[in-house]
């Protein structure tokens, strides 16, 4: 560290404090924790734990449901990006505009959704037996298939869409070259196109790794007897049995951040392949044949409805009748009670309220965090302004560590730092305060705006900021008339991006709600356990508003800058 | 005392050595160049100047006062930024209001000064245009009149003509010395170009690989490089690789050439510049190299063929072998020359510039 200036030492203190805080105490409690019994160090607890069959198998569950998400996926997400980024066929936009749908839906939500589609007794299952008139339902939505199918829907969009990025970013001259230099259509993309994809498909392999092993609330609702680590966690700590939560919790952790390390090598990679490449990019060719086009097209227009049956059924229960949807195929009575309930209901009103407060407050506390940690990390030149290259890394790092950990993870661990007179609070208990979602909240999302707000800082030129130096502007003008005016749009998208997933959130909410502060899942989880599917759904379809609502604004503002 | 006045600064990027131990001096009223290669230095000499960099090593005077850890703000420099550094959020009265802005300036005194900026820079009436509507050499101008509005104690300038196009670089020259004269102001100048150089520059620097080689007026550089360096920088040149001969006498030198075998002589004003039996070299620029089908009996006459003659417009490049030894040479006229042709090389020795090594 070099060059403190006075100035700086209020941001070296707020960056400090949310790291050690929020970050490294917590992580390093549990990890503490995991090898210590009755105040003395042990691996007993690793033995002990790592012995009993089931940890074994719910270690290998997650591991062997991630990688079979990871294939499927893969094999779903490629050939789409490869079929809709290279031809241009009619149908082409209706799927495009929908690929990521499946990504910006809460995972309580997509999951509630789905079982009203998919589930033995959702729409497909009844019209199939209906039609057939069988006695029963022709599958039951559980275990493996129902999971790795749920994943595929909800995680192929990372392949799709860096598969995408990747092929757009491909300079077209160079399938042309070696199209000139002989090679056919297949070895131009084997040994062309597919080596240059390589960063953008190990980037996707990893992201959908990392969301498949953080995965909670289909497995909860669908999961059957397939055990995987996160439900473990839960279910070990609704025991009472902490021992085994927290050392389940340090093996989930272990695995999610080595693919964090891997994650980074690659995508710097990745990086620096875009900023090397030049030239123009590849324009799609229309398909000629007329068969192949209308195959195209059919194709097109089937992803697109089975990207947006799971919504529009949440959409049609939520108008449901309560009680009145049993074996129909579609629920028989229609009514805006559930609705009316969700805006009269002071409960449900107090719900919504917790949400948007505690939302809030962990978005608004990760927006000026981030002004605070990117300065500090923001580079001049080749060097940084504050640091050498080894503790800009750490602090990277350190702030990527809470998105890549499971939320399932980051409560446990914020619990087990704070459920007890801490080092750090005194004896502040923050376990069953209001203010523990807050603050789990805003680690697990501070990371996106974080991100939001490097990328538009490092899309602002330096010599800007120079040049006000040069003309008489000390560094609070600086800050406010030159930086602040042109990085505000990402850093509020970003914002915006993190509240309405923290309004949705439900995995780590789950594990330290208490009264005073149950969110809007919580809700939605126990009017399903109460069979008010009608309720459940409306819930579903308000969020989702507020998420499109919020994705658009967020989108203006990117195009802003 | 000197106006500006660099002493002894160093400035480096990790192992790479930037500027080392730069010294000069710029008096008022001066329109000072830095010239170089990129990645000569001559950049990271100007951010220092500016305070945009700190140097190791060394220290910087400005009127007398040492200004070495001044931060950018409170220097007073107005600077005209490479890429322009308009703000993009502002429009062109509001770029060039904002050193006024930072001074607290009243309305009115804002008003008054943007205006006369924008006339002097010829862009009256532009104050409410956004900057990207500009073409690049508006911005240009934008940047200069936000540099000028400030009333800097000096202006320096980073390669400002560099992103224009040929014609409008060499009008908007002329327009700038032209301005910087009239408002009676001291410039810093940094290009790589020499051309530029040359028209603008009272005096210049040389700089390559972060050392200072040579300080002088422009005629005094082309003519009489002291270096090889700059004689190689400072457009093309013939290098002859010589010996002075034991017999050569005092004042006046005696050498053989390396290549070719020739003797040459031309007058050596200190015998140290040149010791006896050790190579050195000569160098001679193409416009200079006089071509002759006939001898008239000039010093420094060389028999020579000729190999190559490039038609480039207004002059021709020839280029002869006079037995092993490469020349270039400029003309006017290439009539009566023809490829494989004899004709004599004459290499006036008042022409020829002994350099340093």
């Amino acid at each position: 560290m070099k060059r403190i200036r006075g100035r700086s030492v209020a941001l070296f203190l707020i960056t400090a404090v949310v790291l050690l805080y929020g970050v490294v105490y917590p992580n390093l409690s549990v990890l503490i924790s995991s090898f210590q019994r009755d105040g003395s160090w042990t691996l007993a607890n690793y033995s002990e734990v790592l012995s009993q069959s089931f940890v074994i198998e719910s270690i290998a569950g997650s591991l062997g449901l991630s990688i079979g998400t990871v294939v499927l996926c893969a094999l779903a997400g490629v050939p789409l990006a490869f079929l809709f980024e290279r031809f241009t066929f009619p149908g082409r936009r209706i799927f495009a505009a929908l690929a990521a749908l499946p990504l910006v839906l809460p995972p309580l939500v997509g999951t509630v959704a789905f079982i009203f589609l998919c589930g033995e007794s959702g729409i497909l299952a009844h019209s199939i037996q209906n039609l057939f008139s069988l006695q029963n339902p022709p599958w039951r939505l559980r275990g493996w298939p129902a999971l790795l199918l749920f994943h595929t829907y909800t995680m192929y969009p990372f392949f799709y869409v860096l598969t995408g990025a990747g092929l757009r970013r491909i300079d077209a001259s160079l399938a042309e070259a070696a199209r000139v230099l002989g090679a056919s259509p297949f070895t131009v993309t084997r040994r062309v196109l597919l080596p240059q994809l390589t960063p953008s498909l190990l980037a996707a392999a990893l992201l959908t790794f990392m969301t498949s092993m953080a995965s909670f609330s289909a497995p909860l609702l669908f999961g059957g007897d397939v055990r995987i680590l996160t439900l473990e966690i839960f279910r070990a700590r609704q025991r009472g049995d902490f021992v085994i939560a927290i050392t389940e919790t340090v093996v989930l952790a272990i695995i999610s951040l080595a693919a964090l390390i891997v994650f980074q090598r690659y995508e710097g990679t990745r990086r620096f392949a875009a900023a090397a490449m030049k030239g123009a990019p590849r324009r799609r060719s229309s398909i000629g044949s007329g068969a192949t086009r209308a195959v195209a097209t059919i194709v097109a227009v089937f992803f697109a409805i089975v990207l947006v049956l799971p919504v529009a059924t949440l959409f049609l229960v939520s108008f449901a009748q309560e009680g009145s949807w049993t074996t129909q195929t579609l629920p028989a009575a229609y009514t805006f009670a559930n609705y009316q309930r969700l805006f009269g209901d002071p409960q449900a009103a107090e719900v919504f309220f917790n949400s948007f407060t505690m939302s809030a407050i962990a978005a608004a506390g990760a927006l000026v965090w981030s002004f605070c940690i990117v300065t500090l990390l923001r580079r001049q030149g080749r060097q940084s302004r504050f640091f050498g290259e080894g503790w800009r890394r750490l602090l990277s790092l350190l702030v990527l560590i809470p998105w890549a950990l499971p939320g399932t993870v980051v409560a446990v661990s914020v619990a087990e730092a704070y459920g007890r007179p801490s080092a750090l609070l005194g004896s502040f208990v923050l376990v069953g305060t209001f203010w523990i979602l807050p603050v789990v909240y805003f680690l697990r999302f501070m990371p996106l705006v974080v991100r939001a707000l490097q990328a538009s800082m490092e899309q602002l030129d330096p010599t800007l900021e120079e040049a006000a130096g040069s003309l008489g502007a000390p560094a609070w003008q600086r800050f406010l008339r030159v930086v602040l005016p042109l990085v505000w749009p990402g850093a509020v998208a970003g914002t915006l991006l993190a509240f309405v997933i923290a309004l949705g959130e439900y995995v780590a909410s789950v594990l330290v709600f208490v009264p005073a502060n149950r969110p809007i899942s919580i809700a939605i989880a126990s009017e399903l356990r109460d069979f008010n599917l009608g309720a459940a759904a409306a819930y579903g379809v308000v969020l989702i508003v507020i998420i499109s609502i919020s994705m658009m604004v967020a989108g203006r503002l990117e195009k802003l800058r | 005392m000197a106006f500006l006045s660099l002493k002894n600064i160093s400035r480096s990027f990790g192992t790479t050595r930037a500027v080392a131990d730069v010294s000069l001096d710029v008096a008022q009223g001066e329109f000072f160049g830095l010239l170089g290669p990129s990645g000569c230095g001559k950049t990271t000499t100007l951010r220092m100047i500016a305070g945009l960099e700190k140097p190791d090593s060394g220290s910087i005077e400005f009127q007398g006062a040492n200004i070495t850890n001044l931060p950018p703000e409170r220097r007073g420099f107005g600077m005209v930024f490479q890429n322009y550094a308009l703000f993009p959020h502002l429009n062109v009265y509001e770029n060039v209001a904002f050193g006024l802005r930072a001074r607290h300036k009243t309305k009115a005194e804002m008003d008054e000064r943007v205006t006369s900026a924008l006339e002097l820079v010829q862009l009256p009436g532009y104050g409410k245009r956004a900057v990207d509507e500009l073409s690049g050499g508006q911005q240009q101008r934008v940047a200069i009149a936000r540099a000028i509005a400030i009333e800097p104690a000096l202006l320096l300038f980073d390669e400002p003509l560099s992103n224009l196009d040929v014609s409008l670089r060499e009008e908007t020259r002329s327009e700038l010395r032209e301005l910087v004269t009239r408002l009676g102001l001291t410039a810093v100048y940094v290009t790589h170009d020499q051309e530029e150089a040359f028209a603008l520059c009272d005096r210049i620097s040389v700089m390559v690989g972060g050392k200072l080689m040579q300080t002088g007026r422009p005629r005094e550089l082309y003519e009489q490089p002291a270096e090889i360096s700059v004689a190689s920088f400072l457009g093309r040149n013939n290098l002859i690789k010589a010996m002075r001969l034991s017999s050569s006498k005092t004042n006046d030198g005696e050498f053989k050439t390396l290549e070719g075998e020739h003797t040459l002589r031309m007058p050596v004003q200190h015998d140290d510049l040149a010791p006896l039996n050790k190579p050195v070299y000569l160098a001679i620029r193409p416009e200079h190299v006089q071509l002759s089908t006939g001898s008239n009996g000039a010093p420094n006459t060389l028999p020579a063929t000729i190999r190559e003659i490039v038609f480039s417009g207004a002059t021709s490049t020839v280029r002869v072998d006079a037995n092993g030894l490469l020349l270039e040479s400029l003309v006017l006229r290439t009539n009566g020359l023809e490829v494989n042709q004899s004709c004599n090389v004459i290499l006036s020795p008042d022409h020829l510039t002994l350099l340093q090594n």
